[in-house]
């Protein structure tokens, strides 16, 4: 077992998890019919994505345990996601700020992932990048409608990016895993990665007459397990389940 | 001694899920079929990543060669190359139509924000004059889309490339 190989998929997958589940709280609860299928079909998609991902990191690690053992039997330090994708769902625009953040980078990420020596990820990334570019049309709409629409609207979706920002630095996290994956041809040149996302984030922003934030205070820690204490809610309710009735299946 | 060809005949008769109207070859999912002339190999993609008919799909393909007398088949799932609209057949565009589901159109480039929606005409009364609600609709693979001429609601099976 190559255990960077292993990480690298981990994190890529628990950001679709994650956000996949956060999404999925949204169902019954949208502000209107047509967004409470939206965001379900997109937590659909991401938990999808996790599926794939999950697996292949379970057949990485070979210790015989199975995508669904590590989606449901980890603890908090064990997951690897983005600080961004736990963060509570608060109201409509903030759950569109952070997927526009996350689908802008994803889309990104994707596309070059294609190209990986590690045929699965390349699959998964082909496959997936169908999806994001959806998702990523869908949140860059409502951060602009919301953003240059009525008075009120535009002062909720600056406070979102206002909230958020301080998490958006964590998307361009590199470390020693990444420096191995990239000699390995398992992670492509991501070099220009954030002048590309930056590109995408400054043209949304100019539409939605929306101002980053001048606070650059930076939160990371979620590629290391180190979480914020929005995370183990989530778990608490994903995990029941499978912790009060081992191996249960419907 | 079943060919290849038997296979691809009896995978006609097992049906998408989720819009029975088409057929898993109609569909575009089947990949590949073996045959050693007793037993079968089918390789199967999904459509999206997170579409919960895959595994309904395998369990009917696995059910309907059984019947057909295919004591041993497998059922392998492939991401690649990924599944595009461009794989349903015209044949199975046809069956969408006629069911009441518009079928997929030649989509603007996705990176064009507030582009003018796809003209997706009326599956029922063919007016080109219709509206999208939602890019997004009952399943994955749809938009919901309305028609302004005879105020039909109806799902425009949208095109993933
Ligand atoms: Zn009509």
């Amino acid at each position: 077992m190559n255990q960077a190989h292993v990480e690298f998929v981990l994190r890529i997958a628990d950001d679709s998890l994650i956000l996949g589940h956060r999404l999925s709280e949204w169902c019954g609860h949208g502000p209107v019919l047509e967004e409470d299928i939206a965001m379900t079909n997109i937590a659909l998609d991401l938990i999808g994505q996790a599926t794939s991902l999950l697996n292949h990191a379970a057949t990485l690690q070979g210790e015989g345990k199975t995508g669904d053992d590590l989606a449901f039997l980890r603890f908090d330090r064990e997951y690897r996601n983005l600080l961004l994708v736990e963060q509570p769902n608060g109201d409509f625009g903030m759950t569109m700020m952070r997927q526009f953040l996350f689908d802008a980078y994803r889309t990104i990420l994707f596309e070059r992932m294609q190209s990986s020596s590690d045929e699965m990820i390349a699959a998964i990334a082909e496959k997936s990048l169908k999806e994001t570019k959806y998702h990523l049309k869908h949140s860059s709409e409502w951060v602009i409608r919301l953003g240059d629409g009525t008075e009120e609207s535009h002062a909720r979706i600056q406070e979102s990016l206002n909230t958020l920002w301080r998490y958006a630095n964590e998307l361009f996290y590199t470390d020693a895993v990444d420096d191995e994956m990239r000699n390995a041809g398992i992670l492509p040149d991501l070099s220009d990665l954030r002048q590309q996302w930056e590109n995408t984030v400054n043209h949304v922003f100019q539409e939605a007459t929306l101002t980053i934030p001048s606070n650059n205070w930076k939160q990371e820690g979620g590629r290391k397990g180190m979480h914020s204490e929005h995370l183990g809610y989530i778990l608490a309710e994903m995990q029941y389940m499978q912790r009060a009735y081992p191996n249960m299946e419907w | 001694m079943v060919t290849a060809s038997d296979l691809w005949l009896w995978l006609e008769e097992v049906s998408d899920p989720e819009i029975p109207v088409l057929t898993v070859v109609d569909l575009g999912v089947i990949r590949s079929v073996e045959t050693d002339g007793k037993n079968a190999h089918i390789v199967i993609t999904p459509t999206y990543s997170g579409c919960p008919a895959m595994k309904m799909i395998e369990d009917q393909i696995i059910e309907k060669l059984k019947e057909k007398g295919v004591d041993h088949c497998t059922v392998e799932l492939t991401l690649a190359p990924a599944w595009t609209t461009d794989w349903i057949s015209e044949v199975g565009k046809n069956k969408l139509r006629e069911y009441g589901i518009a079928p997929p159109e030649n989509e603007p480039d996705k990176t064009v924000l507030f582009a003018k929606p796809t003209v997706v005409p009326c599956p029922k009364c063919g007016s080109s004059n219709t509206r999208m609600i939602s890019l997004f609709g009952s399943t994955a693979c749809k938009a919901h889309y309305q028609c302004n001429d005879c105020l039909e609601p109806y799902d425009y099976f949208k095109c993933l490339r």
